[in-house]
């Protein structure tokens, strides 16, 4: 018999507690909305933070709250910029896909080598001293910077110099914050040629810091049949709204400034 | 009342050219002047390549008033106006005179005409003076602090801790009756009650000979602080002098005092005698490699390459050459860079001094903490720097560091605790001002 008090305590403060919880969960009860739940459903996870927003979930609570633009992943593309634009109701523009480009070739054995660094391997340490061990102080330094901050182990550096493996890049633009020297641009991935270089010098002197410099020549922008080459200080640069993936500017370089992306390095 | 500022280490002191006469040397053939040798704004070129120039003409100037004119230290031609290379290693607009050895003064120099704080200030501004200890800050800036600032000491800094480095001492020797006379000067033309001459208590001979000088004058006392670096860094000169500690983000003048370098009241004496504005400078040349190590008297402009063959050439090639003392100095990679107003020192060191050791895990002994002087964590902020956590840098100060150094000298680990957070200071700033 000695059973039976504490059994019926126990079950007793149970269900005690049980109809208090059920009956706060009803009356205290946060509503979520559940397009929140769906569009975080859509999303990639990748916590980039390339949208802007600290992550995806914050991202997909705007998009319902603060009713942000809804084409702001980079990483997942046109593909979930049309599913957020059905359950949100509204008209897809989708964004174009966007990938990271390192303006500069100029690998170890195409620059002249200043000093022997024996700082910190990181690009910001470096750039302090003396604009880097390079003789190119525009050019990039291959310490790897971007590549430590990339989630998706999109950059490979090789030779003292930083590649983007463009098919794994997702576009969300963390290593063109990262890059002291600013030479990584986001480009659209259907854009074939980019001008390799970031070099403002004049002609002679960009080329006698590195072989593949662009030296201000303006063959590419005679030859250009739209007209998307401009220089700007000393350095050309491909408008990628006007180009057309002609390719004459790349076989007109006399440097090998320019070079051509076939989009899956 | 003796204060002693917590941290620092017992640097050794290397004062090897202390008892060498400075030795002049001569106009070079050409003089490489950067428009930026101050902390403020850089000025621009007032000549064109062509032109002919006498010593004393200003050469550069801005509008800013954080900034301070820029003159020629030779006279000659005008043979180049652009971007040369600087002491940090970057390229900087520079003007570059051939000199034709006649060394002919301007016709504009004359000995200035002071009635009252404001021309004094403004005699100051035109002759070029930044503060020689090292940071290179404007004078006329420093002189003349925020109305509601009331300045009651004048400290001199005679404290040099770096190792090797005494041209400061050289001028305490050879020029003791010129500092007193600037130190008068200044508490005379800003009415500033007392002056304390901070000096470290490894030079006894600079002790007695100023204390002898300023036997005269009440206000002016000289103080002997122990050896220990970075006693001459100015927070840490202001605590040993009056006990009082810059907040962060403070300026000297919050605490009522203005520190000068030694080197700077005595140019403020010749300076309203002569007229001749700042266009040399007393640097010590030394380190393993160097053949004769001395102190020089240089004209700005000059390259190290100039210098270095003037004592004597290297030795052995050398591995690493310094633009400042071993401490904080800058490395140089190319010996065509010149010598600007605030340099102090050029030091060239063989592989066994100059390389940098490698780096072994941190054992968390805490002696960088021991040793820093601003009551920093280094080990913390280096471990953050390294995992790229530059939010929460900013909540361990990293903003106060002074870089002195004195953590990486301390480390047994030989982490590089400077510059990494140099790299994070960096970092901070730049996303302050995004």
């Amino acid at each position: 018999m000695k059973i039976i008090f504490p059994v019926l305590i126990v079950s007793g403060l149970g269900l005690a507690f049980g109809l208090i919880l059920s009956y706060a969960s009803k009356k205290f009860a946060v509503e979520i909305d559940e397009r929140v739940e769906k569009i975080r459903g859509v999303l990639p996870g990748a916590n980039c933070g390339g949208c802007g927003f600290s992550g995806c979930d914050q991202y997909a609570e705007a998009i319902v709250g603060e009713s942000a633009a809804i084409n702001l992943c980079p990483v997942g593309g046109s593909g979930v910029v049309t599913q957020i634009s059905e359950i949100m109701g509204v008209d897809s523009e989708s964004g174009e896909k966007m990938v990271a480009r390192v303006m500069c070739n100029g690998t170890w054995d195409k620059v002249k080598i200043k000093f022997d660094y024996d700082g910190i391997i990181d690009c910001r340490s470096a750039a302090t001293m003396a604009g880097g061990p390079s003789s190119c102080i525009y050019g990039c330094e291959g310490m790897g910077s971007c590549k430590r901050v990339c989630a998706f182990g999109a950059i490979e550096v090789e030779n003292g110099l930083a590649r983007i493996i463009e098919r794994k890049c997702s576009g969300c633009g963390r290593c063109v914050v990262e890059c002291p020297k600013g030479i990584i641009k986001m480009v659209p991935a259907k854009s074939e040629y980019s001008v390799c270089c970031s070099n403002h010098e004049k002609g002679a002197v960009a080329r006698k810091n590195c072989q593949v410099a662009c030296i201000a020549c303006q063959k590419c922008v005679k030859e250009c049949p739209v007209g998307a080459i401009s220089m700007d200080n000393f350095c050309s640069v491909i408008d990628p709204s006007k180009c057309i993936n002609c390719g004459k500017c790349y076989k007109v370089c006399p440097t090998g400034a320019i070079s051509k992306f076939t989009g899956h390095m | 009342m003796k204060w002693i500022f917590r941290g620092g280490v017992p640097a050794p002191h290397r004062k090897n050219t202390k008892d060498q006469e400075t030795a002049v040397m001569g106009t070079p053939s050409k003089v490489v002047i950067p428009m930026v040798q101050h902390i403020g704004a850089a000025c621009s070129p007032t000549v064109k390549k062509g032109d002919y120039v006498k010593v004393g003409q200003v050469i550069g100037d801005s509008e800013a008033y954080v900034s301070s004119p820029v003159h020629s230290s030779v006279s000659g031609v005008v043979s180049k106006v652009e971007p040369m290379l600087y002491a940090s290693g970057k390229m900087v607009m520079s003007v570059e005179i051939e000199t034709d050895g006649k060394q002919e003064l301007h016709n504009s120099i004359n000995p200035p005409v002071i009635n009252g704080k404001d021309d004094f200030l403004k005699a100051i501004r035109d002759s070029g003076l930044v503060g020689l200890g090292g940071a290179g800050f404007p004078v006329h800036v420093k002189l003349n602090p925020p109305k509601d600032k009331v300045v009651d000491t004048l400290i001199i800094n005679g404290s040099e801790c770096e190792p090797y480095i005494t041209s400061d001492y050289r001028e305490m020797i050879e020029n003791s009756s010129g500092i007193i006379k600037g130190v008068k000067l200044v508490l005379d033309m800003l009415g500033i009650p007392r002056a304390i001459i901070g000096i470290e208590d490894n030079k006894p001979e600079a002790i007695k000979l100023l204390s002898q000088e300023a036997e005269s004058d009440e206000r002016i006392s000289v103080r002997a602080f122990p050896s220990r670096y970075p006693q001459g860094a100015e927070k840490m000169l202001i605590y040993s002098a009056t006990g009082r500690k810059v907040s962060p983000g403070k300026l000297p003048a919050d605490v009522g005092s203005i520190v000068l370098n030694v080197n700077s009241v005595s140019f403020i004496a010749s300076y309203l005698e002569n007229g001749i504005p700042l266009v040399n400078k007393r640097i010590t040349v030394d380190g393993p490699v160097v053949k004769e190590p001395k102190n020089v008297l240089v004209t700005i402009g000059t390259s190290l390459k100039d210098i270095f063959d003037f004592c004597g050439g290297f030795i052995s090639s050398p591995y690493k050459v310094l633009m400042g003392g071993p401490m904080m100095g800058i490395a140089q990679y190319s010996l065509a860079t010149s010598v600007i107003k605030n340099t102090n020192a050029i030091l060239a060191f063989d592989k066994k001094e100059g390389d940098l050791p490698s780096e072994s895990p941190c054992i968390r002994c805490g002696r960088c903490v021991t040793a820093c002087p601003m009551n920093l964590l280094p080990l913390e902020l280096n471990r953050l720097v390294m995992a790229d956590k530059y939010n929460e840098l900013n909540r361990y100060s990293v903003l106060d560091c002074i870089e002195c150094g004195s953590c990486s000298y301390a480390c047994p680990s030989k982490r590089h605790l400077v510059q990494s957070i140099r790299l994070g200071k960096d970092a901070v700033k730049r996303t302050i001002k995004r």
